[in-house]
């Protein structure tokens, strides 16, 4: 699709570096952030029956790995396909 | 019919169907025997890598460490599945690209050193035996117990099983078993989770229930649950444990361990395509997802029931505990395999089960009017799992399928290990370094002879486990991460990374984690440090945590000496640029 294959493949590059480190933020921010390093400020709001900081180590950031892999793995067939670099 | 009788049915038809599978997918070229021929399907691929990761350890052991740690246990359900997000978008995809055999090649290749691959082969036979001995000793406990047999013979069993499928399909007919062996854990792990949430409240999903109401109508069960250890002189169950700095090193170790660990990522080479590769970490995150949250639930529902069983009135009121005579069935057969025991120390015939060394003085002082004279039930947290369904008196059905899905749990992961060791052999030792010259056939030959010999050491080690075997957590984690995940990652997103920083930087990190966890552990040696505890510690990190600082000082040393010596030649970059985008040669073929 793009004019010369090595600039085409430089922009992908960058495209899928900013995907990954978007995710890999919400990846921290989910397990280290909420798991651990803000636990007692998140235990203190309960969700039914479970402390949210203890919900969200034992629960919640598997969940959200779940989704970002998912959403990663989508976003980048679509990247593939813009940047004419996926498999035929 | 009688629990042993279902229990040799129901163990008896998942080998047989393992081995049926074998003997439709045998190995036929170097290809099928190391990566399943590139050709499996990613649903297929999640759910093989989901039995290769979920070992003896998750199946049996987890839900008992979370039973005991509580909140602390969580360092394992993050770390084991949040290593799935970093494989599928730091490595999988990349190394699927590269499309070769194993995961030293991709080392050796990328960092034009036979030494680089060396190193990377000695990291990859080190941490997968130390992890493989610990299946088979899981096979020989679940053998011993509901089988009623020796340990020795157990083990001779699952020795069999492993080696029919291994040595015949190779990669193939592994992959194809271990998505059979996924379907009978999962079923195994669930099922009885299912029940149990069901009779405690009423809920049938385990992910739900233990956060919901108990049906007696006591409250939620994690408040009771914090409620009645605390009243035993325990931390609360979902409160803290570990320190909040290890807490983090730990479950980093843990997540960068898995995403380095070689029989994970070489299951990313089986599948067709890079888009395959990604959607295939997801499927076994799902798979394992599966597991895992339930796993936290099982664990809470465990340490709730058993603190019911023991403690049956009020704590202090000397009647208030379970009289010995009385135990239910599933104590006593659990005292026959001696990982659990009981010590009646005040002599009053009741089972006192508390924490005897809590820091509370005041609670201490009260247990000793009540003439309590220290804790004097002992439970192996191995037992929780297994036990369970006993436990909540569930039918003998579901025992005998739990023994099943333990066996398929340890077996699939020692097939994973077993291979990547043989692969490690004859595809990186032999053929990449020592005789080069071999033709397919004798390199074929020559890894099912190394899976053969690989499946007896294992065995061996699994009946006579050295020390090292008790500390796979720290080790194959630790050295995963600091060795083999910072030198990948970099041979991926650094073009100028060359030969001498990737080979100091995995050495560096090698040594010190090794070093840290064999002064603190003694493996091998006695420990040299005075005491395992978190004043001796460098910065408060466990020797389980320490592969986050053998990762650090991995990518410091990498990039420092990369620095000062000569770049990477021209064709390396291109390599480099090559593995990054799915489509092949792009360039050249102009479509």
């Amino acid at each position: 699709m793009s004019e010369n294959p090595r600039n085409g493949n430089a922009e992908y590059w960058r495209a899928n570096v900013t995907l990954i480190i978007v995710s890999l933020v919400i990846w921290f921010i989910v397990s280290y952030g909420f798991g651990i390093l803000l636990v007692d400020q998140l235990n203190a709001i309960e969700l039914g029956g479970f402390k949210l900081g203890f919900w969200f180590a034992q629960q919640g950031s598997i969940y959200v790995f779940l989704i970002l892999i998912v959403f990663y793995a989508l976003r980048m067939n679509a990247l593939d396909r813009h940047h004419g670099v996926d498999e035929q | 019919m009688d629990l042993t009788t279902l229990t040799y049915l129901a163990v008896g038809l998942s080998f047989a169907l393992y081995i049926g599978i074998a003997i439709w997918s045998r190995a036929s070229s170097t290809g099928e025997f190391y990566v399943a021929g590139k050709g499996v399907h990613p649903v297929a691929n999640g759910m093989a890598t989901a039995a290769d990761w979920m070992s003896a350890a998750s199946f049996i052991s987890m839900a008992g460490l979370i039973a005991f740690l509580g909140y602390g246990g969580s360092v394992y359900l993050m770390g084991w599945t949040g290593g799935y997000v970093l494989l599928a978008m730091l490595l999988a995809p990349y190394l699927r690209k590269y499309g070769k055999f194993t995961v030293p090649e991709f080392i050796g290749d990328r960092y034009y050193s036979r030494t680089a691959r060396l190193v990377a082969v000695l990291c990859l036979i080190f941490i997968s035996f130390t992890y493989v001995a610990g299946q088979m000793r899981g096979v020989g406990i679940v053998f011993s117990r509901f089988l009623e047999v020796e340990l020795l013979t157990g083990l001779v069993i699952g020795m069999g099983i492993v080696f029919v499928y291994a040595v015949l399909g190779g990669m193939k007919g592994i992959t194809y078993t271990q998505v059979a062996q996924y379907c009978v854990l999962i079923c195994a792990y669930t099922v009885p989770a299912v029940f149990i949430s069901m009779q405690m409240t009423g809920m049938p999903i385990p992910q739900i229930a233990f956060g919901s109401q108990l049906s007696d109508g006591s409250g939620f069960m994690l408040e009771r649950l914090n409620q009645v250890v605390t009243d035993l002189g325990f931390i609360e169950y979902t409160d803290g444990g570990k320190s909040m700095i290890d807490m983090f090193a730990i479950t980093v170790a843990l997540m960068v361990g898995t995403a380095g660990l070689p029989h994970v990522i070489v299951r990313f080479f089986t599948v067709p395509r890079v888009r395959d590769a990604r959607a295939s970490a997801g499927w076994a995150l799902v798979f394992i997802a599966l597991l895992y949250t339930v796993a936290p639930a099982v664990g809470a529902m465990a340490r709730f029931n058993l603190t019911d069983t023991v403690q049956i009135g009020a704590v202090g009121d000397p009647e208030g505990n379970l009289v010995y005579e009385e135990r239910p069935d599933w104590m006593e057969r659990w005292e026959a395999t001696g990982l659990l025991a009981f010590e009646d120390k005040n002599g009053d015939g009741r089972i006192q089960y508390y924490n005897d060394k809590s820091a509370d003085e005041e609670f201490l002082a009260r247990t000793q009017d009540w003439g309590w004279q220290g804790n004097e039930l002992k439970v192996d947290r191995d037992i929780m799992v297994l036990a369970n369904p006993e436990i909540a008196q569930l039918p003998n059905w579901v025992i005998a399928l739990v023994a099943a899905g333990g066996i398929a749990a340890a077996l699939s992961t020692a097939a994973g290990l077993l291979l990547v060791i043989s692969s490690g052999i004859s595809h990186d030792l032999l053929k990449g370094t020592l005789t080069p010259g071999i033709s397919e056939k004798t390199e074929l030959m020559a890894g099912r002879i190394a899976v053969a010999v690989a499946i007896c050491i294992a065995g061996y080690l699994g009946y006579n486990p050295p020390g090292f075997v008790a500390q796979v957590v720290a080790f194959a984690f630790g050295l995963a991460a600091s060795s083999l995940f910072p030198v990948i990652l970099m041979g991926i997103f650094s073009k100028k990374v060359n030969r001498e920083g990737a080979i100091a930087g995995m050495l560096t990190g090698l040594l010190f984690t090794m070093g840290y966890i064999i002064y603190y552990k003694g493996v091998f040696i006695e420990p040299m440090a005075v005491a395992n505890t978190p004043e001796y510690w460098f910065l408060g990190i466990s020797p389980e945590g320490i592969g986050t600082v053998g990762m650090l000082l991995n990518f410091a040393v990498a990039f420092g000496v990369s620095k000062v010596t000569a770049e990477p030649p021209d064709h390396i970059q291109h390599m480099v640029e090559d593995i990054r985008t799915p489509r092949a040669n792009n360039v050249a073929t102009g479509h």
